[in-house]
């Protein structure tokens, strides 16, 4: 039954079955999305008309491939941009949250810690309407009174990363609170006892210690915010994000162009995935 | 560091900036609009209540939408086991990492994408019908797509990772010699699978599943694409109300609502299994 | 100027209701070696971190250098600890380690480098500042840890049991080089330690802690000698301890039923201590002021120079008496009929 234990043919066999249906059921919609990337043919299906590259170079009156489409593009770099910004405050304010609930005990810990991992039970469309709902009164609470159009606080740009780092700061907490569980607090205090002060000593000590962590942290974060969609979608103004240009263009106007922004997302991210995987083998 | 004012103040403030402003206020407006009128004006109202009660549509919705998510998050529990095992203690431990590597892709890649490559595999031309046309099994493309099995699919496929991954981490501290030492003891596979490893992997199969039905429930991309016209998802209403009819009153009592039922089952879970919420995030 | 370099006065601790440490009183002379010995979970730890400033005292106040410490933060009093777990950065190598103290006093680049490789070789660590921590061994990692804190010429350096994590021969060996150490640089050296051979080998005195009350402070010597209460009796060096029932006049009856004279006794005592090497076997007849009883050996415990053999006096004791190895004794044997005598100032007693 485990790897140690005899087993009969019969639990073997039928395990192996399983798990390898199991795992094209998980591959066969990336292979056959990447696939049809190449496809000569206007139609996201089969049948298959031929290899081409049409799809990601082309550009005549009824062929746009990704490389020549402006829209796309523009909806690519937006998404960059959202998740490196995204990433970014929700690294640094989740650990400054790990280091908070690690180090401290304060009135309310409780329920501040309870706030604070929240976001992991609330639906992501639960918390981009509450955020539209809350900056657009406030939005229009600042322009009551001081006459001014405060842009932050209506859906754009800012509005999707102030969105998605509100649940991304927990899963960075979450994050590097599993490294600072492993932190000896002896290493802190031997800081603190060398004559550095507290800040120095988290800036010096515990930091470096947590930096694996907090790479990681920002890495998930990007990704978590490249992808999204939920939230997303409440917040956005006439810029989409890239997740929102693929939505709408699903629903109502398909080519294959969209397979080959698939591709490159595939290829990039397994890319990455693979060479993660390699550099965390060679370590061992 | 304990008694260090400073550091405790640099610390504290960008968190509270971060619950008071992002999580809480924001969720306080939401239950403060579901009250508010239409018009836009000041006031009080149940007038958002009341159109979900009066009509059959949102709240047979909201029903069939609960009771599916949970059955989605059952079904996915019994896909997932199996493979969480076989990952963490049968595979030999040289392929274990790659084959969790293949398990995440997915999950990074994002769901857009994967559920467009699911709306190419199931279509009337996609590649399952041109597949079993080819060998001969169909002559009239099969109707795959928009229909109840085509959205569980999809929802299974972006949720299930999110149920492999926490069970795989209460199996890995699992210790190896307690299987050992049932079955030595003659314990058959049931008993060892019922009276062992069920109950050591019992943290990761209620954090998954509290997951799962927070994403299916919520999850609106699925449902959207690749359901039919009879398989409506209560996320949909939302969007409607915020994205097409402009009543953000009402959407916003929607919301409240699905924020309501999902913590309601949520807590029902922690409090049959006895776990803390505390605990879900690990 | 008391002349003290550490004032420790009417100290107290409480955690909620419990009580950690109880009107604590020590005073330590520059220069000093003072071991706080107790048993885990006596508050000597809790002692350990008040006096660095980890912790608060709850009444009570610390004098270093004739100042008072009452809100001083750790890193601003004159004082360095060595971890329990050396707590070595893992990320840095040994000279920045060393160097890590001084950093944050923003010394001159030079500076820094001067002090830090001349403590290291003070250490005996010449050539080893540019190792990493985990290319060290235990003495190394040991010595690194004593050098990072003593480059900042604490007051005092406060030493948290930073033995423990060693093997036994090795750290019957840094025992003697941190003795030695510390005589040669002069620090005051305050040790936290549960072994009480570390304590009497290395210290000047010795402060017995036991449930947060200071049992006797002490010279290594006097603690052996002259236990004060049966608590230190016990606690330091190997003993036999009796429960007593009676006493009458001058005859006192263990629990068990061995009776002994104990002259010149002015209260009713509750226990009994003999100390192993107190006994003398087949001894002269014409000693004076000794107890002389005959006894059955039970069981011989050879182990090289530190033999002993367990014997039985009239009554249910069993009594460890130490026994050289020398011509007279090696033919002794289970079961033999010895006769053993142990002088009356060597017989404690105490009311508990």
């Amino acid at each position: 039954m485990i790897r140690s234990l005899p087993n009969s043919t019969g639990y073997k066999i039928g395990f192996r079955v399983f798990v390898t249906l199991f795992f094209i059921f998980l591959l066969l919609p990336l292979i056959a999305v990447s696939v049809l990337a190449f496809n000569d043919s206007s139609a996201i299906t089969l049948p298959w008309k031929g290899f081409t590259l049409d799809w990601f170079f082309a550009n005549t009156d009824d062929r746009v491939g990704l490389f020549k489409d402006e829209e796309l593009l523009t909806s690519i770099w937006i998404s960059i941009q959202t998740a490196f910004a995204m990433a970014l405050l929700s690294t640094i304010i989740g650990t400054i949250a790990s280091l908070l609930f690690d180090k401290f005990n304060f009135k309310g810990k409780g329920v501040l810690y309870f706030f604070a991992i929240a976001p992991l039970v609330i639906p992501g469309v639960i918390l981009g309407i509450s955020i539209l709902l809350a900056s657009t009164a406030v939005g229009g609470k600042i322009e009551s009174i001081f006459g001014i159009d405060a842009e932050i606080f209506s859906p754009g740009f800012w509005l999707v990363v102030i969105g998605q780092f509100s649940f991304g700061a927990t899963y960075a907490m979450l994050l590097v609170s599993a490294r600072l569980k492993k932190f000896d607090p002896a290493l802190e205090e031997a800081a603190l006892s060398l004559k550095a002060t507290g800040l120095q000593s988290i800036w010096y000590i515990t930091i470096p210690f947590l930096k694996p962590a907090i790479i990681g942290a920002f890495v998930v974060t990007f990704l978590m915010s490249f992808s999204n969609f939920n939230t997303t979608i409440f917040l956005v103004g006439s810029d989409p994000t890239l997740p929102v240009d693929l939505y709408s263009r699903i629903k109502f106007s398909s080519t294959p162009v969209l397979n080959a922004v698939s591709f490159m997302i595939v290829l990039a991210v397994s890319t990455f995935a693979f060479i993660n995987l390699i550099i965390n083998r060679n370590k061992k | 560091m304990e008694n260090n004012k400073k550091v405790f103040y640099i610390l504290l403030i960008p968190v509270l900036l971060w619950l008071v402003f992002l999580i809480i206020v924001p969720h306080i407006e939401l239950l403060v609009s579901s009250f508010k009128p239409n018009s836009g004006d000041g006031g009080f109202t149940l007038e958002n209540y009341q159109a979900f009660f009066s009509d059959k549509i949102y709240w047979k919705t909201f029903i069939n939408t609960t009771l599916y998510a949970i059955g989605v998050t059952l079904l996915s529990f019994a896909v997932s086991f199996p493979i969480a095992f076989y990952l963490t203690k049968v595979v030999s431990p040289k392929y274990a990492s790659f084959l969790t590597l293949l398990l995440l892709i997915p999950l990074w890649i994002g769901e857009l994408v994967t559920i467009y490559g699911w709306v190419t595999l199931l279509g009337d031309n996609g590649v399952i019908n041109e597949f079993l046309k080819y060998i001969g099994v169909i002559d009239k493309p099969l109707h795959l797509l928009y229909n109840n099995i085509s959205m569980t699919i999809g929802l299974l496929y972006m949720s299930m990772l999110f149920m492999i991954v926490p069970i795989m981490t209460t199996l890995e501290s699992l210790d190896d010699s307690m299987i050992e030492a049932a079955s030595d003891l003659g314990a058959s596979k049931l008993t060892i699978f019922r009276r062992i490893i069920i109950p050591h992997s019992m943290p990761g199969i209620i954090n998954g599943s509290i997951i799962v039905f927070m994403l299916v429930i919520g999850d609106y991309v699925a449902p959207n694409i690749l359901g039919g016209k009879s398989s409506l998802w209560f996320t949909e209403q939302i969007y409607n109300q915020f994205l097409s009819t402009f009543n953000w009153s009402q959407g916003a009592a929607f919301g409240f609502l699905l924020l309501g039922i999902s913590s309601a089952t949520i807590w029902v879970a922690l409090r049959l299994s006895g776990q803390k919420l505390d605990k879900v995030g690990e | 100027m008391s002349g003290n370099i550490l004032e420790i006065k009417n100290l107290s601790k409480y955690f909620d209701d419990f009580t950690a440490l109880k009107d604590i009183n020590i005073s330590v002379k520059e220069g000093e070696f003072i071991s706080i010995l107790g048993p885990s979970g006596c508050g000597k730890t809790t002692l350990l971190r008040i006096i660095a400033g980890f912790l608060q005292e709850s009444e009570g106040d610390i004098l270093i250098e004739d100042k008072s410490m009452k809100g001083i933060p750790p890193e601003k009093r004159p004082v360095n600890i060595v971890f329990q777990s050396l707590a070595l950065f893992p990320m840095m190598n040994v000279y920045e380690n060393v160097a890590f103290g001084l950093k944050r006093q923003k010394l001159s680049k030079e500076e820094i480098k001067k002090s830090v490789l001349d403590m290291l070789s003070r250490v005996g660590l010449d050539g080893y500042d540019k190792k990493k921590i985990n290319e060290l061994s235990g003495g190394q990692k040991q010595r690194v840890a004593i050098a990072r804190s003593l480059v900042m010429k604490p007051s005092i350096l406060l030493l948290d049991e930073p033995l423990s994590a060693l093997d036994r021969k090795l750290r019957e060996h840094m025992k003697v080089e941190l003795k030695e150490l510390q005589k040669e640089i002069g620090t005051t050296f305050i040790y936290i330690t549960h072994d009480q051979s570390e304590a009497l080998v290395m210290s000047d005195r010795v402060a017995v802690i036991n449930k947060g009350i200071i049992e006797q402070l002490d010279t290594p010597h006097n603690l052996y000698n002259n236990p004060e209460t049966g608590f230190v009796a016990g606690f330091v060096g190997e003993n036999n301890r009796f429960e007593i029932a009676s006493r009458d006049g001058e005859q006192i009856v263990t629990k068990n039923g061995w009776r002994v004279t104990k002259p010149n006794l002015d209260f009713n005592p509750t226990l009994m201590y003999i100390r192993p090497e107190a006994f003398i076997v087949d001894p002269d007849e014409n000693m004076e002021g000794v107890e002389v009883f005959e006894a059955d050996i039970t069981t011989i415990l050879f182990d090289g120079a530190n033999t002993k053999m367990l014997v039985k006096p009239e009554g249910k004791d069993e009594i460890l008496i130490a026994l050289p190895q020398n011509a007279k004794f090696q033919a002794l044997k289970q079961g033999d009929r010895v006769k053993v005598a142990v002088a009356h100032e060597n017989i404690k007693c105490y009311k508990e």
